[in-house]
């Protein structure tokens, strides 16, 4: 019996450049999971691998995700399956609302789960509470998908379309990198509103402050080199806080 | 909003739903052209000798011109002999009441979604709808009667507002305009003539739906749009037809004439059949639609979705002769497969402070050409005359082609003429986010070129929209992964 998430010796390069070589993780339901680790390390590249970029080839390894062969699904088909990431620099749609945007992918994910696609009236609905949840303005809501947004705006955004879509797996990419302190703790609130039994997290960061007051994780994962080189709890965020990853170097 | 009702799933999932035949016996001219074929033509409508010898002029005319070969669009040469000029469905020569009209017809535009039982047409649309070569059905007529708007296929016109046609039939277009032109003169065979008188602002979306049927014929319908002073219309323009293996002609005519204070819009989603995905079959069209903005303050918009054809042909004009008038160009063509397009428009500047814009969005796909060609000229009288251009292309893999051809010429120099253009294509990165929310490639292509052409896509009418906005998502089918 694997884990909810079990991610085996996982290889994978991006053009001719190995990055991830052979890493293992295991990841349970409701857990918060931090992500640590130098430039490089491979944790943008994990997170990219697990969504099914097709930037990045796997070379070797497994993941399976809910009992299920993760790699052989295709982008949509895995976030489908609940997986989302909130990206450090999302793309701009010109033309396309937020709105629209988010409607149509929750009725993507309706239609994958046997479900009805939701009528306007119950979305507007679902989407303006939630919108007030992140102090989005319906006019931001018009807005073309992330054009002309501020950094804050769009890491406000990317917690929206976690808070509509409902995923039970959510990856969040350095959320809270260049901006700032305000803006920091507003990228954090999607974590504090949507933690459960029923979600699990990966947060990528640096920021150490920013993890331990607005993430608070269950777990945190130092990766090197392409490798999970330690597991533990936050006492590996105040070592690397103090010592920085020289220790986890020699370990790798 | 128009996004309510749209279900790209339902879209995608059908290649052309308009490719079947109606089994209706009809009537055909001898196949090829001749003088003969003319008169035949022009006795079967029972038209006044002073048409039948418009025709003819035409027609000797055309033996001299040859066919234009300017435009970036290839095909094997048209066998013009081959073809039938005229085909009508038996049953349906005039109907009066919609109560007259075959079944079987009926029910083809039902299954195109064409309202013409009045009682269940949507509000606020009058539809005249083209079978083959002849008009089978008017909706709305008395009611628009009642306000003396004269909606009706111009074959009835000539009938019953013999003046009025004579007097504006190729004063736009004259027969010597062009090859295509010249042909249509010689040989059309029905269309809509829509008149507005003084003062009038028309209730209701007039209609016209277009429809090839038969084998091997040339489908050359003409529409005659007279706008009086302080009038107003809007007017809509739809087509399709069968799926077949062989290439079919299409060759109309648009003539507009607006006057004093008048505003006409004229909206079009053509959607001939394109051709299968390796370039087989599909319809020739090459059209020619041009208005005159004959009064002070007149106003001419063009917008049109163009995503069928195996080839279009076709720059939709403003003549700006009313000083202060106003001429507006706002397209989409969309290319996929091997289609080939070649469109544009015209704005000629004559009156004092004269403006136009032209918005022109091209979004080629798979193996395809899509070129917009365009003219601003700004006439030695034009002065202080204004011309605005944006013309954006998008690119969807890496074996199609876009091509921006703005011409500007200016014999004013008060006249300001201003050009933007921009290509881009859809990136992985925009792909990527769309898949990791959920949508398939296609739903993300889709949405991505919808909201390319967002600002096009506004000025339609709000049925045409929706309508519009599924064909975008049928038209880019398996131009992904």
């Amino acid at each position: 019996m694997s884990a909810w998430l079990e991610i085996k010796d996982l290889s994978a390069k991006v053009g001719e450049k190995e990055i991830l070589k052979g890493l293992s993780l295991s990841v349970g339901k409701g857990e918060i999971h931090v992500l640590m680790g130098p430039n490089g390390s491979g944790k943008s590249t994990l997170s990219n691998v697990l969504c099914g970029d097709p930037m990045y080839e796997v070379t070797g390894g497994s993941v399976t995700f809910k009992g299920k062969d993760l790699l052989a699904e295709s982008i949509e088909e895995r976030a489908c399956d609940g997986i989302f990431m909130a990206f450090q620099r999302p793309v701009e749609i010109p033309g396309v609302t937020m709105t629209t945007f988010m409607k149509y992918a929750l009725n993507a994910r309706r239609r994958a789960a046997g479900l009805s696609e939701m009528d306007a009236v119950s979305f507007i609905k679902r989407l303006k509470i939630r919108a007030k949840a992140f102090d989005i303005s319906e006019e931001m809501l018009k807005r073309p998908v992330n054009v002309g947004f501020s950094g804050g705006e769009k890491k406000r955004m990317e917690n929206l379309q976690m808070a509509v879509l409902e995923p039970d797996f959510c990856i969040l990419d350095e959320m809270d990198a260049g901006l700032d302190v305000d803006a920091v703790k507003v990228a954090g609130a999607g974590v504090q509103i949507m933690r459960g039994p029923e979600r699990t997290f990966f947060v990528i960061s640096h920021n150490i402050g920013f993890l331990r007051e607005q993430i608070k994780p269950d777990f945190v994962h130092i990766l090197v080199g392409g490798r999970v080189v330690a597991n533990g709890g936050t006492e590996l965020m105040d070592e690397v806080e103090k010592n920085g990853f020289s220790r986890f170097y020699k370990e790798a | 909003m128009a996004e309510e009702k749209l279900s790209v799933r339902d879209a995608v999932s059908d290649t052309y739903k308009y490719g079947f035949t109606t089994n209706v016996a009809s009537e055909t001219a001898p196949k090829g052209l001749s003088e003969d074929v003319i008169r035949f033509i022009s006795a079967k409508k029972n038209e006044p000798d002073w048409l039948t010898e418009f025709r003819l002029k035409a027609y000797r005319h055309w033996l001299t011109m040859a066919e234009p070969h300017w435009g970036m669009i290839a095909y094997d040469p048209i066998d013009y002999q081959d073809i039938y000029y005229y085909s009508a469905p038996k049953t349906a020569t005039a109907p009066k009441k919609l109560e007259d009209v075959d079944p079987e017809l009926l029910k083809t535009y039902d299954k195109l979604g064409v309202p013409l039982q009045e009682r269940a047409a949507l509000a606020g649309v009058a539809v005249d709808a083209v079978f083959d070569s002849v008009s089978v059905a008017t909706t709305f007529r008395e009611k628009l009667a009642e306000k003396g708007i004269v909606f009706c296929s111009i074959s009835e016109a000539v009938q019953l507002h013999p003046d009025l046609v004579r007097r504006f039939l190729g004063s736009v277009v004259p027969y010597t305009d062009n090859f295509f032109a010249c042909l249509n003169a010689a040989v059309f065979s029905d269309g809509t003539f829509v008149y507005i008188p003084k003062g009038v602002r028309c209730p209701m979306e007039l209609s016209t739906y277009f429809r090839i049927n038969a084998q091997k014929t040339g489908q050359f319908e003409r529409t005659l749009i007279i706008a009086d002073d302080d009038s107003y219309v809007s007017y809509l323009e739809g087509c399709t037809a069968p799926q077949r293996d062989e290439n079919q002609l299409h060759a109309a005519i648009v003539e507009i004439v607006v006057m004093n204070n008048a505003e006409v819009k004229y909206s079009t989603v053509q959607n001939w059949y394109p051709g299968d995905k390796n370039g087989k079959g599909g319809i020739y069209n090459f059209v020619t639609k041009r208005g005159l903005c004959k009064g002070v303050n007149a106003k001419l918009s063009w917008t049109q979705v163009e995503t069928g054809s195996a080839l279009t042909w076709k720059y939709p004009s403003c003549v700006l002769a009313g000083d202060n008038s106003r001429g507006e160009f706002y397209s989409v063509a969309i290319t996929n497969n091997y289609q080939q397009a070649d469109t544009g428009t015209k704005m000629i500047h004559l009156g004092r402070g004269t403006t136009s814009t032209i918005v022109s969005k091209g979004i080629s796909a798979g193996h395809s050409q899509n070129t917009y060609r365009g003219l601003v000229r700004m006439g030695k009288g034009a002065e202080n005359a204004r011309n605005f251009s944006q013309c954006d292309s998008l690119l969807i893999g890496g074996s199609c082609g876009a091509h921006t051809l703005p011409n500007m010429v200016s014999a004013n120099p008060t006249a300001s003429v201003e050009h933007e253009a921009t290509t881009s294509k859809i990136s992985d990165e925009q792909l990527y986010y769309c898949r990791q929310r959920g949508l398939s490639a296609e739903e993300s292509v889709s949405l991505i070129v919808n909201g390319f052409c967002k600002d096009v896509m506004q000025k339609l009418p709000m049925e045409f929209a929706i309508e519009a906005t599924r064909l975008v998502a049928v038209s880019l089918e398996g131009s992904v992964g």
